[in-house]
């Protein structure tokens, strides 16, 4: 199932993928394309495997042993489910936003450098334009730039929020994964970070798991309902919450389930 | 509502809280009561000449600590110095990389037996494998008995850390593409340090006041010496040897070095929990 008409092109194309928790299928024979330099979101009840999704894109889970996958992903043409794929890499080029804000225990200034001394090696002054860029990319540079060299966990909640986005985009990704970033934020950080995703789908291309249905009407470009592991429909985010083709979408859009 | 089950409740309410407070009560009664016996009886020897005189010989008036004093440093540092790296390196191999793997679950069982092993067995092994063979007592032989005890402790409390860091916190490291030694040694266990560190305290707190280990390896010495490749002077075996003796002055100075054990540790864990508490919260 994919977009009826996609103009642009996909960074990212999944095709046939099964995943499973040991002998547990989480994912049933998933077939989606992510538009590139457009907001995917997806949606769906607690457990429908939105999140396990996400996570074969950046390939989480192979931090588990016991969760696998299979069937290909395509990034940029390359199937990164291919046992060759370095996971280091992939993970730099595929960012990913969490659930909870989760800065490390460092200065709010080296919370950003972490990501990008991996793999570029920048002078003193080249860092703190990336610093400043990132932290500004992710609207957060006036509220932070005089307290640089204080600890990420000194913030608050939705700041910290923030500050790992602007972590992510610091090692400029191609691709943003956000697992639902707002569910721990209060409405005006929310507000914030739903801003900022509008802005991000300029430079990058954004997948963004949802509990929430109006955000992912707000924010997406095109929609993804997921139930019980299997994708139910994709299209038009419009289309999706306008005129669904499915009965089981239309249940769970207009609240008659879950 | 009803009042029966509330009467109930608030009864075995009363009755916890009161069974808790005096167990609380006890505990704290005993732990002051051996501070008091502890200050009446050390205070006294507690003076400069303590720190500054060597241990008296039998019969010889005054007399101080200060070689047992010394001998302790030495020995703990050492124990220190190799127990840190070793422990903090095996504990970050636990919780890290190991995880579920054969050899991780076996370190882990080799070193909760070291754990609970008797510390005069893990003096006697010393004795035999290292004093025997160079038929000489020394300090390298004390620090070796000590840091058999120390390690254990120090991998198990690193570990059980850096299990406390939450995995989110891994994830979003590994999520910008950070190798697991970088996500390792950055960000979980700089998220742990404090705890890391307080074990490490903790496990020399308790090495300092540890006899029977030192009493077949570093044995003692009447001498200031800082030579680690001969018997060395210990606080502990000191307590252990003049506490027994029939002269005044050696009673004195035990109670004196017993003393200086027990604020040395207590210092040190009271350190080790308000100095590096702050960072834990929030």
């Amino acid at each position: 199932m994919t977009a009826a008409d996609t103009p642009t092109r996909n960074a990212i194309e999944i095709r046939n993928l099964d995943f499973y928790y040991g002998t547990f299928k989480g994912l049933k024979n998933i077939n989606l394309d992510i538009a590139e330099g457009k907001v995917t979101a997806f949606i769906g009840p607690s457990g429908c495997g939105k999140s396990t999704l996400l996570r074969t894109l950046n390939r989480m889970y192979s931090l588990y042993p016991g969760q696998r996958a299979e069937g290909q992903i395509n990034l940029h043409g390359q199937n990164i489910l291919d046992a060759k794929q370095d996971l280091n890499l992939l993970r730099a080029r595929v960012g990913m936003v969490f659930q909870k804000p989760t800065p490390f225990p460092m200065s709010i200034y080296d919370n950003i450098a972490f990501g990008v001394k991996l793999y570029e090696n920048l002078s003193r002054s080249e860092m703190d334009e990336r610093v400043e860029w990132a932290l500004t990319k992710a609207a957060i540079w006036t509220e932070v730039k005089d307290k640089l060299g204080q600890s990420g966990l000194s913030l608050s909640g939705g700041q910290q929020q923030r500050l790992c986005i602007a972590r992510t985009v610091a090692v400029k990704p191609s691709v943003i994964l956000l697992d639902e970033p707002t569910s721990a934020l209060d409405p005006i950080s929310t507000a914030k970070v739903e801003e900022l995703v509008h802005e991000l789908k300029n430079d990058y291309t954004v997948a963004i798991v949802t509990h929430n249905m109006q955000q992912a009407a707000r924010v997406s470009d095109y929609t993804a309902y997921m139930y019980l592991g299997e994708l139910i429909e994709f299209g038009k985010t419009d289309q999706i919450f306008m005129k669904p083709t499915r009965q089981e979408t239309e249940d769970y859009i207009t609240g008659r389930f879950g | 509502m009803d009042s029966m089950i509330y009467k109930r409740r608030q009864l075995v309410n009363r009755i916890g809280l009161t069974l808790s407070m005096s167990a609380m009560g006890l505990g704290l009664f005993v732990l002051l009561w051996i501070l008091y016996v502890l200050f009446s009886n050390g205070i006294a020897a507690l003076d400069w000449a303590m720190f500054t005189q060597s241990t008296p010989a039998p019969g010889s008036d005054g007399g101080g600590l200060a070689n047992a004093i010394v001998g302790s440093l030495l020995m703990v540092g050492v124990t220190a110095l190799v127990s840190t790296p070793i422990g903090i390196l095996a504990g970050v191999y636990l919780a890290e990389y190991g995880d579920q793997s054969k050899t991780a679950s076996l370190t882990r069982f080799v070193t909760d037996i070291m754990l609970s092993a008797p510390s005069i067995v893990l003096g006697l092994f010393v004795y035999a494998v290292l004093v025997a063979q160079v038929r000489h007592f020394s300090g390298w032989a004390g620090s070796v008995a000590l840091s058999l005890i120390a390690i254990p402790v120090v991998v198990r409390t690193t570990e059980n850390m850096l299990r406390l860091v939450p995995g989110s916190l891994r994830e979003a490291a590994f999520a910008l593409g950070a190798p697991r030694w970088k996500v390792a040694t950055f960000v979980t266990l700089r998220a742990a340090q404090s705890g890391v560190m307080t074990g490490l305290l903790l496990a020399l707190a308790r090495i300092s006041g540890e006899t029977a280990p030192l009493l077949f390896t570093a044995l003692n010495n009447q001498f200031f010496s800082t030579d680690m490749n001969a018997p060395m002077a210990n606080l502990p075996v000191v307590i252990f040897q003049f506490a027994m003796s029939p002269y005044d002055n050696w009673i004195r100075l035990a109670w004196g070095g017993a003393l200086l054990i027990t604020l040395t540790v207590l210092i040190l864990n009271v350190v080790a929990r308000v100095f590096f508490r702050d960072n834990t919260q929030r």
